[in-house]
């Protein structure tokens, strides 16, 4: 009970919950959320009984398309989607790594044309999240988790 | 039909067999001026003589007329100009572009803002799958058949990229693999999961003669002094790593050795001469084999 006092709840919206807490503005980057309308609400560093800690992120009348939102799978694969209609939750989603991944990552190999020209990378994951194996439609090579780097993303 | 050749992945099976087909056609009759009305773009981005020329050639044996450049020091992308913005400008000038570029992807992402068709004549360490056609075209040339072939692979199969573009064609048509490398220059795990997952026999070796009499194929590749960290190492290896004609007396009457060229000391001089020695035919297949995929993605299906 002490959590929904720490970040309110909202009337209707999507709740992003059990995020690890050193991702949380990752997540908020990759979910374009710096330019939102929205009411946006959110905690870090909450007592988690699965996480320890955690992060979470509540935003008011705001319904994701899945594609957009399994991109944070790259990172908080975790995390818990939760819709919310009237203060219910009406909805949840366990995320899923998307086939594709356009924009966000970067690719690790220095030679790709993508971190010379600007050309929007994009990939075909080959290993899914939590391991997580990324191939480079331009360069072929794979950029895998320990060398994953996310692009900011501010549209 | 296919648009673009960027990577030996865009070509099946029959594509493959379709260009080789029409490669043999165009080795019959060299000298076809289908394409008289046609002009083909040569942009290399990186200097190439070897594949240049053969390119430039292939477009002059179908009537087509080649513009272009072989470095960029006189364009005006040392002005700053993006790869885009000179793709866009040269597509619209022309009705095919070949290009070389020294980064990995530069070609793929040049075909997504052509519109015309591109093919890649090498970008940076990732593909250069003329090269790899041209290769299958000289196996199915001399062995009569591409499938279950043996095929010895030899040098630098770590870094190189006619290595990995010819196992990944070849697993097409169940080869049994010998990779002969130094520890330094093994296979990457990548492909060897790759050959695996697909059924494909292999084993690998450091010793250069190992199964060599059974060969049917020996891919010969260069190793390069710059891949070492230790230059006394690469003196040790350079010299254990040279084919020379005595290893070839119990060979196979139909074994050819072939190289991606140049070469420097991988295969030594003694061994020209010998039958067995294919690698300078190889590269006159390239003219035939070029001539086969420019025709094909002009829209020729057959001659």
């Amino acid at each position: 009970m002490e959590k929904q006092l720490k970040v309110s709840a909202i009337k209707d919206g999507t709740v992003v919950d059990h995020i690890p807490p050193d991702q949380l503005f990752r997540v908020i980057d990759i979910l374009g959320l710096i330019n939102s309308m929205s009411q946006i609400t959110f905690g870090t560093n909450l007592d988690s009984k699965r996480l320890g800690k955690k992060g979470i992120i509540k935003i008011s009348n705001k319904f994701f398309e899945i594609d957009d939102i399994n991109r944070i799978a790259l990172i908080a694969p975790h995390a818990k989607i939760n819709i919310i209609h009237d203060f219910e939750v009406v909805e949840k989603h366990v995320l899923s790594t998307p086939n594709r991944i356009k924009g966000i990552v970067k690719c690790m190999n220095p030679m790709c044309i993508t971190n010379h020209q600007e050309v929007e990378t994009l990939f075909t994951t080959i290993v899914e999240s939590p391991q997580i194996k990324l191939l480079c439609h331009y360069c072929e090579k794979v950029t895998d988790k320990e060398n994953l780097k996310i692009i900011s993303n501010r549209h | 039909m296919l648009k673009h050749l960027i990577s030996i992945h865009d070509y099946s099976r029959e594509d493959i067999l379709k260009t080789l087909e029409m490669a043999a056609a165009f080795e019959k009759r060299p000298n076809q001026p289908i394409f008289s009305k046609k002009v083909v773009a040569s942009v290399f981005f990186e200097p190439s003589t070897r594949t240049r020329l053969s390119f430039e050639t292939a477009a002059n044996r179908l009537g087509a007329r080649v513009i272009g450049f072989s470095e960029t020091t006189n364009t005006s992308l040392t002005k700053g100009e993006s790869l885009k913005d000179t793709i866009k400008m040269v597509s619209n000038y022309a009705d095919l572009i070949v290009m070389r570029h020294p980064l990995d992807g530069s070609t793929r992402y040049a075909s997504e803002v052509s519109s015309v068709p591109v093919i890649n004549a090498g970008d940076g360490s990732n593909q250069h799958p003329t090269q790899t056609l041209l290769d299958l075209y000289s196996i199915i040339k001399t062995q009569g058949d591409l499938n279950n072939l043996k095929i010895n692979v030899v040098g630098d199969l770590k870094y190189g990229r006619t290595v990995h573009s010819l196992l990944q064609a070849m697993s097409h048509f169940k080869p049994t693999f010998k990779f002969i490398s130094p520890e330094e220059l093994r296979l990457p795990q990548e492909y060897r999961e790759y050959l695996s997952e697909r059924g494909i026999r292999f084993s690998e070796s450091k010793l250069l003669t190992d199964n060599i009499n059974n060969a049917d194929i020996i891919y010969m590749t260069r190793v390069q002094k710059e891949r070492f960290s230790d230059p006394i190492e690469y003196e040790r290896i350079k010299d254990v790593y040279t084919l020379n004609s005595s290893m070839l007396k119990e060979c196979k009457p139909n074994m050819k050795i072939l190289h991606p060229l140049p070469r420097v000391n991988e295969i030594a001089q003694d061994v020209d001469s010998s039958p067995h020695a294919y690698y300078f035919a190889q590269a006159q297949n390239g003219v035939f084999t070029r001539m086969a995929i420019i025709a094909s993605l002009l829209g020729r299906e057959n001659l």
